[in-house]
């Protein structure tokens, strides 16, 4: 066992990596391409910040067997944070127009801008390095949050732990909404106008887009997050995570610290939603505290157990079917449509949800294993050749 | 004075609006350890059943369909849904839950087109009264009266028949009920449909007071309902039915404050409260697999 495990952690590595870059570069060479306006760059973007927050998601609840539903929240927390550090402060007043202007000064950018130069390559390298400090600081902000709520709400088990982690997320929700907090937070109207992904793409002199990035930006931030979580996953971290899901007393008697391994775990998860909430906000340019509902967690759960909890890969794939599926190619089952004439029947706003949604329960009731099960990439593209399904079947079972 | 009494008599009827829904929670819960999740969802689907059905026939015809409908749902629910998954571990089917909530609410989307739905005037009980000087509507009155009467009918067929002996069976063990000869699935499926009735009734109540049905308008009034079945102690219904009293009214008086923003807020920061410091709620049973 352990030397089958190393042979594929050393070439999987490999090709996880190969395909990784072949998709990173791929999204460049076709956001080039391509019509900037096509629905597969959405589906590339919302995928993307998906997959971040999916594998938070899973590093939590597939790989600490923490059942935790508060990832909205933490994304809400991670999209304030990125927002309020980041709205140029000439534009404050318009956006804080109900509260006579923020009572936050200033934005990273124009930080770095004052230090690199506000223009040409000065300009880029402020805009990057204010996005990239906003972005850890919203992960940062949404972990301390983790900290504290993991004080009393960890000790408790399974389902428990799911309604208070969600009940958290609805607190948080209505703090953020609140009009004495206004001045900070805008209270519950959007905060816009801060940086996005298209403001990564490169101009030249005259304002015309040179190269595009807007959507390798986002991809390229989530498989660095991505790649940190699985390093995570692999050390020794990462096994006394998996030894809590498998076994608690038992992992407590091998002398790991349950206290402390479940509170890393659920502030690194935190962690990694509040920099997806900061690439979620960036995805749809504004922020407001009644998108990040109850629903939105779901939906995460949803690509978490169609992915396969437990397989980040997994975790990856699913969240770029389901996005895919949901806002692109089951498009058409929401408009009318007639066939010689006849109006095909059902089609109409709204059905392609309910088809999405059906196909949903076929997977939780028929596939409880969803795509991957716990496997990664490398295992499924190994495993192909060797045929030995039997002896593995045994094998995960001891 | 005039403010504060009907502050209270509304508290005390959405109190008891949630409570029809708790006991649905809890006694799920009680059998087979599941939040059920898309219980709200039923309420919700209750709700736009019935603005559906009284378009198109009277309302003495629609309300006996509604409630037969309604716990038809709840029954297809549970053998759709819930019943292949009994053997497998219990965080599959809380996703199945989540999952058939979602649906239900795609569903509704789809069936209301995204528009608020006005829900029909009932006979009589939305008709006005002056309590205490405080004008309200006969449903806040008849709220709490009918909850009293429905809990204690359930209690009767809970203590004394052989169906409720059943379910007291099962919720103390699973297994052993089972080798005696219980047919869980039976007892399962009524546990599912007592609890769909109720929440229609629910449903019937509630809208009463909030005149439109949205697709989300069951997920807060279900959250909130399985708060109150955990604050009483999950598994025992007056602790579900008394929970569920004290967050409606405490949420009425903070929505009559300046902190509306709060009043949802306030419920889960009970809960988080109460599972910290008791976390078998106030009648709840000593438990073990909770902390």
């Amino acid at each position: 066992m352990p030397k089958t495990k190393q042979q594929t952690s050393g070439s999987g590595k490999l090709i996880t990596l190969l395909i990784v870059a072949a998709f990173m570069a791929l999204t460049i060479i076709l956001e080039n391409t391509m019509s900037p306006s096509s629905l597969l760059f959405t589906v590339i973007k919302k995928g993307a910040v998906y997959s971040l927050v999916a594998v938070s998601m899973n590093l939590l609840n597939g790989f600490t067997g923490l059942f935790s539903l508060g990832q909205a929240g933490f994304m809400l927390l991670g999209a304030y944070t990125y927002a309020i550090f980041m709205i140029p402060s000439d534009v404050r007043d318009s956006v804080y127009y109900l509260f006579n202007g923020s009572s936050v000064h200033f934005s990273f950018q124009e930080m770095f801008g004052a230090i690199f130069g506000t223009a040409g390559f000065g300009g880029a390298v402020s805009l990057v390095l204010g996005v990239l400090v906003a972005i850890i600081c919203a992960g940062i902000v949404a972990a301390i949050f983790a900290y504290l709520i993991g004080l009393p709400v960890l000790r408790l088990k399974s389902d428990y732990l799911a309604i208070a982690t969600l009940g958290f997320a609805e607190i948080i929700r209505a703090i953020f909404q609140w009009d004495k907090l206004g001045p900070v937070t805008n209270g519950a109207n959007m905060l816009k106008n801060f940086p996005t992904f298209a403001d990564f793409n490169i101009k030249n002199a005259s304002g015309q887009i040179v190269l595009r990035l807007s959507a390798f930006v986002p991809v390229f931030l989530s498989a660095v997050c991505i790649f940190i979580i699985v390093l995570l996953i692999n050390s020794s971290y990462g096994r006394a995570f998996k030894a809590i899901r498998d076994d608690e007393i038992a992992a407590e008697a091998m002398g790991v610290n349950l206290a402390h391994h479940k509170r890393l775990s659920f502030c690194i998860s935190s962690f990694f939603a509040g920099v997806g909430g900061a690439l979620f906000a960036m995805f749809t340019t504004m922020v407001q505290a009644k998108v990040f509902t109850s629903t939105m967690t779901y939906e995460i759960l949803l690509i978490v157990v169609i992915g396969g909890i437990g397989s980040v890969s997994g975790s990856c794939i699913a969240s770029l079917l389901y996005i895919a599926a949901s806002e692109w190619w089951l498009r058409f089952l929401d408009n009318e449509t007639y066939i010689n004439g006849t109006r095909v029947p059902l089609l109409r706003s709204g059905f392609r949800m309910v088809v999405f949604s059906v196909i949903i329960m076929i997977v939780v009731l028929f596939f409880r294993q969803g795509i991957m099960g716990s496997r990664e990439l490398p295992e499924l593209l190994r495993r192909r050749p060797k045929k030995q399904p039997a002896v593995e079947e045994v094998r995960t079972h001891e | 004075m005039q403010f504060f009494v009907s502050q209270i008599l509304s508290g005390i009827s959405l109190g008891g609006q949630y409570a029809l829904i708790a006991i649905g929670y809890t006694m799920v819960y009680g059998i087979l350890r599941l939040i059920n999740f898309a219980h709200g969802d039923v309420f919700m689907c209750a709700g736009v059943m019935m603005v559906f059905m009284s378009a198109s026939m009277p309302i003495y015809a629609s309300i006996p369909l509604m409630l037969v409908l309604t716990v038809l749902l709840g029954f297809v629910i549970e053998r759709a849904a819930y019943k292949p998954l009994r053997t497998a571990p219990r965080m599959s089917v809380m996703i199945s839950a989540i999952g058939v909530s979602y649906l239900l609410q795609n569903l509704a989307l789809y069936a209301t087109g995204g528009q608020p739905q006005t829900y029909p005037t009932l006979p009589f009980i939305s008709n006005s009264v002056t309590i205490l000087g405080a004008p309200t509507h006969w449903v806040t009155v008849i709220t709490p009266v009918l909850v009293v009467l429905l809990v204690l009918a359930l209690q009767w067929l809970i203590n004394h028949t052989k169906i409720g002996m059943a379910m007291r069976a099962v919720a103390k063990d699973f297994e052993t009920s089972q080798l005696m000869g219980i047919k869980i699935n039976r007892v399962i499926s009524v546990t599912f449909i007592i609890g769909s009735f109720l929440a229609a009734v629910g449903s019937l109540l509630y809208f009463t007071n909030y005149p439109t049905v949205v697709p989300l308008s069951g997920a807060m009034p279900g959250l909130k309902a399985f708060v109150a079945a955990v604050f009483g102690g999950i598994g025992s219904i007056p602790g579900a039915v008394i929970g569920a009293f004290i967050i409606g009214i405490v949420e009425t008086l903070i929505k009559g404050t300046s902190y509306t923003v709060f009043s949802d807020a306030f419920t889960f920061a009970l809960l988080i409260i109460i599972l910290v410091v008791k976390p078998t709620g106030l009648f709840g049973e000593r438990a073990t697999d909770k902390v």
